[in-house]
């Protein structure tokens, strides 16, 4: 079964062709990291999973509901994919508890007992239930992406967006925040798409890899074959460049 | 100085009253129009946002008199009877909510994109976030320029004088065309003008400071 299908995805700024004849299939449970240099559409492609950029042309399929037709609803989508940005997005008029338990009220329409035992308990589950009553101005990069975690988490998600999750931190953050979407994505049912640049971790816990540039899949293989032995020119280029490092 | 005073305190806290009501009920309004039209003005509709923008431009740059007489002398004529203070406080109204759906837009906008695609990526819908994420953040943002607003409010509601609003800025002019004096009729109206206005400003100063 899959979660995520494109079907010759087609999607522009403008004139400026972001993502390019995208044909893409991720299966439920699976994990799959996509890599490419800055500017390849990665970012872009991650974002129409969830309809955060709208797609002009193909087929979008996610979860069962066809984000190419402009009458799904994006909201209901939504409850069952959750997203990690670049930069948190931690909501800075709410303490960390609050975060996390505003969609689940909101959305779900979960009672506040139930609501606040689920949020607490998915604070302990990334380490944080002793920052509840901070705000987010009051927390490190690491914990604000934690605590962006676990407010995406408290859906229930079916299918986790990463959308370089670990780029605007310190190095020394950086181990703390993998770990937990290393848990998180090693879930049987759970679906992961993990934008990111790091390669030891893309190793780690990926099933598969793509890799894109200029708005194109180049490669999409098992984790193990493409590390070992990329097949298309560019993603050798760019494995060598980055592993060197 | 005294003399006026004592003579005429009657009048000058009648329109200290008229001036008062007046500014408070167009601070209401305003406010509640301005925040609508500064909405308008960000929505993803382009209609909206145009009738917005239109709204903005022609009431923030129309002088606040001659938006007062249209309502003082057009509309009475043609649609409904209304008195110089329900004009006055219309325009004032009116004008006034242009130049907060301005302050408000910018508040709105100058929060990262970001705050609003976390809520919308969580499966809530634009208005819960604007609601719950946005509109909290924007207006925490856009006390202080509102303040300014509040203050030019009490000071333009003398506009009210021309339309025989009855207000300070009336009784003021009353005063220096029967006492003959005029500098210290135009005198007292300034610092009851200041008696309102002074307050107004230490109490934004105070919460610029509480909120840095």
């Amino acid at each position: 079964m899959s979660m995520i299908e494109f079907h010759d995805v087609q999607k522009y700024y403008g004139k400026f062709h972001a993502l390019k004849d995208i044909n893409l299939t991720i299966d439920k449970g699976e994990t799959v990291v996509l890599i490419g240099p800055s500017g390849s559409g990665k970012s872009t492609l991650a974002r129409t999973v969830n309809g955060l950029e709208d797609i002009q042309d193909g087929k979008l399929i996610v979860n069962g509901r066809d984000l190419s037709n402009p009458k799904t609803n994006i909201n209901l989508l939504r409850k069952d994919v959750g997203m990690v940005f670049q930069h948190f997005n931690l909501y800075q008029n709410k303490n960390v508890l609050e975060n996390v338990m505003l969609a689940p009220r909101i959305v779900l329409k979960l009672s506040e007992e139930e609501n606040k035992q689920r949020a607490i308990e998915m604070l302990k589950m990334v380490g944080l239930e002793d920052k509840a009553e901070n705000m987010p101005s009051q927390i490190s990069g690491g914990q604000a992406q934690r605590v962006a975690i676990a407010r995406s988490l408290a859906m229930k998600p079916k299918c986790m967006l990463f959308d370089e999750p670990t780029s605007a931190l310190d190095p020394e953050m950086i181990d703390d925040v993998l770990q937990v979407i290393k848990e998180v994505a090693s879930r049987g049912d759970m679906t992961s798409l993990i934008v990111t640049h790091e390669m030891g971790f893309a190793k780690e816990v990926a099933d598969r890899v793509i890799f894109m540039d200029d708005g194109q899949i180049l490669e999409d293989s098992d984790t193990k074959s493409f590390f070992a032995n990329p097949q298309n020119e560019r993603a050798k280029k760019f494995l060598s460049k980055i592993i060197s490092h | 100085m005294i003399n006026i005073i004592s003579n005429h305190w009657e009048e000058l806290l009648n329109g200290l009253g008229w001036t008062l009501l007046s500014s408070i009920l167009a601070l209401f309004f305003s406010l509640i129009i301005g925040s609508f039209f500064a909405i308008m003005e960000v929505l993803p509709s382009k209609t909206a946002r145009v009738i917005g923008q239109i709204y903005v431009e022609i009431f923030r740059n129309i002088p606040l008199l001659v938006i007062t007489m249209f309502f003082y002398l057009v509309i009475p004529m043609y649609v409904v009877k209304i008195n110089g203070f329900t004009a006055g406080t219309i325009g004032l109204t009116i004008y006034t909510s242009a130049f907060i759906a301005e302050t408000v837009r910018s508040g709105i906008q100058s929060i990262d994109i970001g705050q609003m695609e976390g809520a919308r990526s969580t499966g809530m819908t634009y208005w819960q976030s604007m609601r719950y994420i946005i509109l909290p953040q924007a207006f925490k943002i856009v006390i202080p320029p509102l303040g300014n607003q509040f203050v030019n409010l009490v000071k333009n509601s003398s506009v009210l004088a021309f339309v025989a609003g009855f207000d300070l800025m009336y009784q003021g002019n009353m005063l220096a065309s029967t006492t003959f004096d005029t500098i210290n009729s135009y005198l007292i109206v300034g610092l009851l003008y200041l008696v309102i206005t002074l307050p107004m400003s230490y109490y934004m100063q105070h919460l610029e400071k509480k909120m840095a």
